[in-house]
């Protein structure tokens, strides 16, 4: 399977890749774990490509200012890996690292992932619970949307064109009291439902919970009713709060998980990645 | 365009079409078919090398990326004749049957016991779960995992 041929360019910097990329025809490239397989089933066939590999200010991971912030390129193993990732947001280490395997992981990129919108995709359930902001760029300045504005529906942002990801934060300390469960489909990897879940709790009971849930619908959302269900309850509580969480939802149905199917697993997946969260918590 | 690779220690200048995957590259243009073309959808693992010290399908990866970079492919791991660890390990432990998945499966066993050396059985079935062994002999490649982990950490 080959590509369609397209004119290449590898940036140094910033300020040049948004210069190149500011007509909005060309096609950023980052880890490439989405884009080159497309590229070559041909369901993308760019012109150009403008790789965002080489630029170094694009690959951070720091904690500022109460949040911690992960440059675009940052790759699903460094997120995995970053003892600031692990002790400010261990949700998102988490989540980083059940995605694909481990090659994907070595080059696939927290920016990539996000920007592509895949519907089952795993990073935007934790970020949906961790309330991260992406922070996007184009040649005439930058701006900062919530993870929710930016994630418009399946494998559409409020990216314009000429725009990238150049950072992702979410907020520190953001506990132990955390899990990513998902069932996944065998080969790809990708989530058949994946549920994230932030809880704090007292003597065993939810104080509050975020979750998100990605993998079920059109695209990945965060569950606030099932949220405040579990706001007062213990683990015995667990599963009747989770049971509403596919209620009036337009479930994604495939050759690996009818819509019935996928709602009743996300009920079950929900209920054991909450009691996971809350026992260690 | 011009790209020059690092290729098993060894400097390599080529002129490539943007679009030439990596492994096309390695097999075709530098004459290493140790990496294998199993699915050509970056599922199956048999085409993984390392780039810069990082396991890569590169089937997923245009040679273009790999422009100053270091690759080592299955070719490069012995070192002057003396078979790496992991390799002594997979022919002891008898960890191939046809032989398609053994330079991917090698590769990405090399960069798990250098993350973690210690691994646990879980954690190599873990580690390896992007490659796929089409004759499913899976139980004597952990053996081999586990042999070659304790003979580096020895």
């Amino acid at each position: 399977m080959i590509a369609q041929n397209f004119d290449y360019t590898a940036p140094a910097s910033l300020a040049e890749a948004l210069s190149l990329l500011a007509s909005g025809e060309a096609k950023p490239l980052a880890g490439g774990m989405s884009l080159i397989p497309m590229m070559k089933l041909r369901l993308a066939a760019p012109d150009q490509v403008v790789d965002l590999g080489r630029i170094p200010e694009l690959n951070y991971i720091r904690h500022d200012g109460g949040r911690v912030r992960i440059g675009a390129t940052a790759t699903h193993h460094q997120v995995a890996t970053s003892t600031t990732v692990r002790s400010q947001c261990p949700l998102l280490a988490a989540t980083a690292a059940q995605i694909g395997d481990v090659q994907v992981r070595n080059m696939g990129t927290i920016g990539g992932s996000v920007a592509h919108a895949d519907p089952a995709a795993d990073y935007p359930a934790a970020l949906l619970a961790l309330g991260a902001e992406v922070t996007v760029a184009n040649a005439g300045g930058s701006r900062t949307l919530s993870i929710e504005d930016f994630l418009v529906d399946t494998f559409t942002t409020a990216l314009e064109p000429g725009e990238i990801i150049t950072e992702i934060s979410v907020p520190a300390g953001g506990g132990s009291g955390c899990h990513y469960q998902k069932m996944l489909q065998p080969a790809s990897g990708f989530a058949i439902v994946g549920i994230a879940v932030q809880v704090t709790a007292s003597g065993g009971v939810i104080a509050s919970a975020r979750v998100g849930v990605t993998g079920l619908t059109g695209k990945a959302f965060r569950a606030h009713g099932v949220e405040a269900a579990l706001v007062g309850k213990s683990a015995a509580g667990i599963a009747e709060a989770v049971a509403g969480i596919a209620d009036g939802v337009d479930a994604n149905s495939d050759i690996h998980a009818s819509a019935g199917y996928r709602c009743q697993m996300a009920r079950v997946h929900a209920g054991r990645a909450v009691a996971a969260a809350l026992a260690k918590a | 365009m011009k790209i020059t690779v690092t290729l098993n220690g060894k400097t390599r200048t080529s002129d490539v079409e943007p679009r030439l995957l990596l492994i096309h590259y390695l097999r075709e243009e530098a004459g290493l078919t140790g990496p294998h073309i199993g699915c050509e959808t970056s599922l199956c693992g048999a085409c993984t090398v390392e780039v810069d010290g990082k396991a890569v399908k590169s089937c997923a990866m245009f040679a273009v990326q790999a422009d100053g970079r270091n690759v080592l492919t299955i070719e490069g791991l012995a070192a002057n004749g003396t078979l790496h660890p992991v390799q002594e390990a997979f022919w002891n432990e008898h960890a191939l049957q046809c032989g398609f998945c053994t330079p991917g499966m090698i590769m990405a066993s090399k960069q798990l016991l250098e993350r973690n050396p210690n691994p646990t059985e879980d954690e190599i079935r873990h580690g390896i779960d992007g490659n796929l062994c089409r004759c499913t002999g899976y139980q004597h490649i952990v053996n081999a995992v586990k042999a070659a982990a304790s003979k580096m950490g020895a």
